[in-house]
């Protein structure tokens, strides 16, 4: 896993100074009485949250850039201190509300390592396909929006019929089609229903048709190359400068991807291509994200064919719940299960950060235990706070009506960004 | 990797597989500035402060000793099994270093500071760092020195207080209405 390509999008940097994520207007403009200033929201341009962008206009070029955020703050990192740890798993998929499953397993996987408990395969191999499912979820949304914000509305339609199949299958494995809390630590809340493979196979034939349709409306539309092409550069120096994870930086060349690079679940023995495309704009963000729905499609294959079968949980009396009929028969699961939902279980003190590779790129996730039963602290590290980042140095020398496109190229959502 | 040569390394510790580097806070933009340019730590993950205050203080359960004696009367609920390491100040702000290239290898800086103290800010080292600093300023209260823009950027710009700070209180908010005193 290395940089393979160095692609010269732009000489030097583009990052701006001496505030790397505020474009300021030059001072021989700004005395020129010609700059408009512009508030864009609160309201995201793509609709998936709310964002406030303060724009300087000069004509139709963007010469001053600022984003301001914070209106989705909710504060789920003091509330998950306040809450046991497994109580606490149905924070972290309501801050990104796109890719809910990936969010989960970030904690989950996180309480796993503090408490060195190993999880059965089968609990392993289901994570991987329901990762990969709502990586397929997140992209769908992104595919649908971001065409949608520029006209091509049968797009919407057309990713949100899909993405319903995939809310439907949630539906099927963990009785919610959204924010499922069916990771906890040690493995699954549940066992995969029966039904799941063969429902979940149909749609694997289904979804790389899907896919053709979606580069047969947009790939070589003109009106869509026009938009998307050569707007919103970032260069792969400035990408990692700006700590940009996921499609964004692949978009610009750097072949990395934490399923490959720092691999986790089942990852390694999963056979997949990590998609690179060299020209760090827009189009080419959209392109990482349509391979990526392939390759998330293969995956999804592939675990249904080697999931093993076995217990779907580890078998460890202290930190899962006890099986159901076992409550009315045997006094010890009796207190085990009255201990766990009342107390909640103890994780050993220590801190850790773990990192998946969420669809929106490096999710990470600190936590730091005291060795009692709530997390003394938890912090995400959201890829789309890091994306928007990137806002000021994307919009160099941008028009406005590029603006939109720009910023929904980046893919943020917003539960994330303010957490 | 050794990371014997990073300036002002004060301890390394190895927990979980996981290493993090302590280092003197006088010193970290010399230590940040030396692990990416010598080490290729050239992406900065994320910062994270954490407020340490009344770490430990739960008290130990049940029969066990604890240093001020036994405690016949804590809940056996809602202590701790064992104390926790007492830790050197009130504040650890952890920088989560990644080598994007291809050893992947990953540390964690950590300083520790007192409360008014501040840090250096690593933004000339790694750009990135200006959202992650200015939210470890709003949520926690740590002041970055050479911040080109050290301001709110969750709560809004006339907040009173640092929400993630664990004397904040956790209800009672004053709801602000407009026109009132």
């Amino acid at each position: 896993m290395a940089i393979t390509t160095r692609p010269q999008v732009y000489q030097g940097s583009n990052i701006p100074s001496p505030i790397p994520t505020v474009l300021q207007v030059p001072p021989a403009l700004r005395d020129s009485e010609d700059v408009l200033q512009v508030n864009f929201g609160p309201n995201h341009p793509s609709t998936h949250g709310v964002l406030r962008l303060v724009v300087d206009l000069s004509g139709e070029r963007v010469v001053g850039l600022r984003a301001v955020i914070g209106y989705l703050h909710t504060g789920f990192e003091k509330n998950m201190e306040q809450k046991s740890w497994w109580k606490a798993i149905t924070y972290p998929e309501r801050i990104d509300y796109v890719s809910f499953q990936n969010n989960e397993l970030v904690f989950v996987l996180a309480i796993e390592k503090l408490l060195g408990i190993e999880v059965p395969p089968k609990a392993t191999w289901m994570r991987t396909l329901l990762c990969e499912l709502n990586r397929l979820h997140s992209h769908l949304i992104f595919l649908g929006t971001s065409a949608l914000e520029l006209g091509a509305i049968s797009m919407f339609w057309y990713c949100f019929r899909e993405r319903d199949q995939i809310l439907d299958l949630s539906e099927l494995v963990t009785g919610m089609r959204m924010h499922t809390r069916y990771f906890q630590a040690g493995g699954l809340a549940e066992d995969v229903p029966p039904g799941f493979a063969a429902e979940c196979r149909k749609f694997v034939d289904w979804m790389p048709k899907a896919i053709d349709e979606y580069e047969a409306i947009l790939s070589r539309n003109e009106i869509w190359l026009e938009r998307t092409r050569g707007i919103g550069l970032l260069s792969a120096e400035d990408a990692i400068a700006l700590g940009q994870s996921g499609p964004v930086l692949r978009a610009s060349g750097v072949e990395w991807d934490l399923r490959r690079a720092r691999p986790y679940l089942a990852y390694p023995a999963l056979d997949f291509d990590v998609p690179v495309y060299p020209n760090g704009d827009v189009y080419d963000r959209y392109r990482v994200r349509i391979d990526e729905m392939r390759q998330s499609v293969r995956i999804v294959e592939q675990c249904l064919e080697g999931m093993p079968e076995g217990p779907w949980t580890a078998d460890d009396r202290k930190v899962v719940l006890p099986p159901r009929h076992e409550l009315h028969t045997s006094m010890e699961s009796l207190i085990h299960h009255f201990k766990i939902v009342t107390e909640g279980y103890r994780v050993p003190e220590g801190e850790v950060y773990v990192t998946v590779e969420s669809p929106r790129g490096e999710l990470g996730c600190y936590v730091v235990s005291d060795g009692g039963p709530k997390p003394w602290r938890v912090k995400f590290r959201a890829p789309s706070f890091v994306a928007l980042e990137a806002t000021a140095t994307c919009m160099t020398n941008a028009l406005v009506a590029d603006l939109i496109a720009i910023v929904g190229s980046l893919d943020s959502v917003m539960g994330e960004v303010d957490r | 990797m050794t990371f014997e040569g990073v300036p002002g390394l004060v301890e390394r510790r190895d927990a979980y597989g996981e290493t993090t580097l302590v280092v003197d806070p006088a010193r970290l933009l010399e230590a940040c500035t030396y692990l990416r340019n010598e080490e290729g730590f050239n992406f900065l993950s994320d910062i994270t402060p954490t407020d340490y205050l009344g770490w430990g203080e739960q008290g130990i359960a049940g029969y066990y000793g604890t240093t001020s004696g036994r405690d016949l009367d804590a809940l056996g609920a809602q202590g701790l099994a064992r104390s926790p390491e007492p830790k050197p100040a009130r504040f650890a702000v952890n920088y989560h270093l990644l080598a994007l290239g291809p050893s992947a290898s990953v540390v964690r800086v950590q300083v520790w500071v007192d409360d008014g103290q501040s840090v250096e800010s690593v933004v000339s080292v790694w750009p990135t760092a200006d959202w992650h600093e200015r939210e470890a300023y709003d949520l926690m209260g740590i002041r970055f020195d050479g911040h080109p823009n050290l301001s709110r950027i969750i709560m809004e710009d006339d907040w009173e207080g640092h929400p993630l700070r664990k004397d904040y209180p956790l209800g009672g908010e004053p709801v602000r209405f407009s026109g009132a005193e």
